[in-house]
């Protein structure tokens, strides 16, 4: 395979004398979707802060396209393109799509917004992505409903014009149907050469729209597999920890 | 982001029909479009400053009804130099009201700060502009002192400001000495909330006004084209433009009319108006078009998703209580300059006037939602009864009761719209 936007190389953290991280190995390529799976307390959260510049890592190597970067706050995570969507607390429910989509980067012109300019992107990105569910752009984020909500948390990280997009849990409060969508999302979104982090408890939907899964164990990568080359019986066996893989340590 | 990365795309994106088709839709075209989505962000429970307008037109009605000398050149000039203060206040708690916090201090505030102002600018003291630069100076240090406890430390606005409350009724008792009184002096400041432009100046201030809305209005919609973003349509935008500069007009020929007696002719809009006018466009503008401004609305909507997106949440909210204390400080020019002096109660009792003027006119204390429009009708209906009842004889109690009563109404009246509409209480 080419080189990966991301890679991980030996990469620890500890909380005091608690390793949460033991030297990962860990990588994702631009077009394709990396599941990251494993049991609560695993560190999947802990690997994801690391990237997003929330909390560095205390050792090991992060390489971005191929060189040595260091990822010591989101500003610095934020200038490479890497863009986190959280599960809650990423929208402000009192503005509008637009005004969402565009918060802390908004377009400027002659000193004040740019907002035509900002629809315009707003709904091409909406557009790229093939969304069907939003019907105005001015419409609150307070009248959205919780796929929707995702949908334009994912649209953001378009406007964004980011290079790696992390998703924690993107499907864990949404319905069959709304699953569905944001799902078909994720694999758009990896269809225009970003690579995509996906945080996911759910099996089905990891081999639904996953190219790589990587699984984490008690801080460690025991399996970095491809969906193909895999199942899930595998793959919860290499969650529980009743099997592992020797070439990924 | 630079320039040149995004908009080929984006011009690009919008000339596709889907794009077009969902811009197309955030616009209102028609009147009658316009209308219905009008009507549908009320029955959504975006009531905004309806029922405050609803009720000043109320109030009006039945003042107007029950004494004559209510809707008179003359009570309307004075309604207007009695609301200026409270308006302002209410502007500048905007601010902070936005973020979810509060400031219990503005009052007292613009009290220290007045009770310097009059006491050093007395014959044998400083010239004004220097009080003036001091009285400001106070409101800003205030301010900062504040966002310092609540921005940087993480102290509640509610107890921080209580606390301020307080302790700065202490230092006008220093400044001015119990029971002492010290008349305001400067001519210039005086002058603010008791002279009147010439009756030309009125007709200058709205044909200025409008050329100056209309002016934006275009660059907009001349900025919108440029982006491939759709307009909406010229009626409506003529339609409001139109509305403004009848009632403003209709204003602007009622206080022509001489009021004054028979020795002396009293005419022309009070200055106080486009004094208020500007700090409300500036602040307006700030709110609406500046990141500041946005980013105040993202924090009071939802601290964490603005403090992940960026923004600095702690300079936001610093700024802010430094912008609500000075504008307090302007609120107590206004004060002062009508009452003539500045005695040891001078701020205690408007800010809780100036919060009910906010909230009666739609700002929400939970933060995110209202705007400076809405504060200034919310402080013109508290004005308003006031000036009736005074004019029907009742006492101040009376007053302050019925003030309470309307508080309290608005606030029902905005709980229940937002109930009907399933929308959350809180935000
Ligand atoms: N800030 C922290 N301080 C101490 N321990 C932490 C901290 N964050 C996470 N941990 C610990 O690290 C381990 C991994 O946590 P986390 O990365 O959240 O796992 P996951 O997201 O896979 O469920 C857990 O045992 C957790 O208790
Ligand atoms: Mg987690």
């Amino acid at each position: 395979m080419n080189q990966p936007i991301i890679e991980l190389k030996g990469v620890t953290k500890s909380f005091g004398p608690v390793n949460v991280l033991k030297g990962i190995n860990f990588a994702a390529h631009a077009g394709r979707v990396t599941a990251l799976v494993g049991d609560n307390g695993a560190g999947k959260s802990t690997l994801i802060k690391g990237l997003a510049g929330v909390q560095p890592y205390d050792g090991g190597e992060v390489l971005f396209e191929g060189k040595p970067v260091h990822l010591h706050h989101p500003r610095e995570a934020a200038r490479h393109g890497i863009e986190v969507v959280y599960q809650d607390l990423a929208l402000c429910d009192n503005l509008d799509i637009v005004q969402n989509m565009f918060l802390g980067r908004e377009e400027m012109a002659q000193g004040t917004f740019d907002e035509g300019r900002m629809e315009v992107e707003a709904a091409a990105a909406l557009q790229s992505l093939s969304v069907k569910t939003v019907k105005s752009l001015k419409q609150k984020v307070a009248s959205l409903s919780g796929g929707q909500r995702q949908t334009v948390a994912i649209a953001r990280s378009v406007v964004k014009q980011a290079k790696v997009v992390i998703l924690d849990e993107p499907t864990a409060a949404l319905g069959v149907a709304q699953t569905e969508q944001v799902l078909n999302l994720v694999r758009r979104l990896a269809d225009h050469g970003v690579a995509v982090i996906i945080i996911s408890h759910n099996l089905q939907d990891v081999f639904q729209v996953a190219d790589d899964i990587s699984v984490l164990y008690l801080g460690t990568m025991t399996a970095r597999v491809t969906a193909e080359g895999s199942n899930p019986d595998d793959v919860v066996g290499y969650i529980t920890g009743t099997k592992t893989m020797e070439d990924v340590a | 982001m630079s320039t040149e990365s995004t908009s080929p795309v984006a011009a690009e994106a919008a000339k596709k029909p889907e794009t077009q088709s969902l811009l197309g839709e955030g616009v209102e075209h028609g009147v009658i479009d316009h209308a219905r989505a009008y009507v549908g962000r009320v029955r959504g429970g975006e009531m905004g400053a309806l029922p405050a307008l609803g009720g000043l037109l109320v109030l009006f009605a039945i003042f107007g009804a029950s004494h004559e000398a209510f809707l008179t050149p003359r009570n309307m000039a004075n309604l207007m130099t009695q609301a200026a203060p409270l308006v302002v206040l209410g502007m500048a708690l905007v601010f902070v009201l936005l973020l979810g916090e509060i400031d219990l201090s503005a009052g007292v505030t613009f009290g220290v700060a007045m009770a310097v102002f009059v006491k050093y600018t007395q014959p044998d003291g400083l010239s004004w502009p220097v009080g003036l630069a001091l009285a400001m100076g106070i409101g800003f240090a205030v301010g900062a002192t504040i966002g310092f406890f609540v921005a940087k430390i993480g102290v509640p606005s509610f107890v921080v400001t209580l606390g301020l409350f307080l302790g700065l009724q202490g230092v006008i008792l220093i400044v001015i000495g119990a029971g002492g009184t010290y008349r305001l002096i400067p001519e210039p400041i005086k002058a603010i909330q008791n002279s009147n432009m010439p009756v030309w100046g009125g007709w200058v201030l709205l044909v200025g006004l409008m050329a100056l809305l209309v002016a934006v209005a275009m660059w907009d919609r001349w900025r919108r084209s440029k982006s491939g973003a759709p307009n909406g349509s010229l009626s409506i935008m003529f339609l409001k433009l139109g509305a403004i500069a009848v009632i403003g007009g209709a204003l602007v020929v009622f206080l022509s009319v001489d009021r004054g007696s028979v020795n002396q002719a009293i005419a022309g809009v009070p200055i106080v108006v486009p004094l208020v006018l500007i700090l409300g466009l500036i602040g307006t503008f700030v709110l609406d078009r500046t990141k500041f401004g946005r980013y105040i609305y993202a924090i009071g909507g939802n601290r964490e998703a603005a403090r992940r997106s960026g923004v600095n949440v702690t300079a936001v909210k610093w700024s802010a209580f430094i912008v609500c204390s000075s504008l307090a400080v302007v609120a107590g020019l206004l004060y002062v300059s009508r009452v003539g002096s500045a005695d040891a109660s001078t701020g205690r009792e408007i800010v809780l006037s100036g919060v009910a003027a906010a909230v009666v006119g739609g700002v929400s204390l939970f933060g995110g939602r209202g705007r400076l429009m809405h504060a200034a009708v919310g402080a013109l209906v508290i004005a308003t009864i006031e000036n009736g009842l005074g004019l029907l004889g009742f006492s101040a109690g009376a007053t302050l009761a019925v003030s309470g009563g309307v508080l309290i109404l608005a606030a029902t009246v905005d709980a229940l719209a937002r109930r009907r509409s399933g929308g959350s209480t809180n935000s």
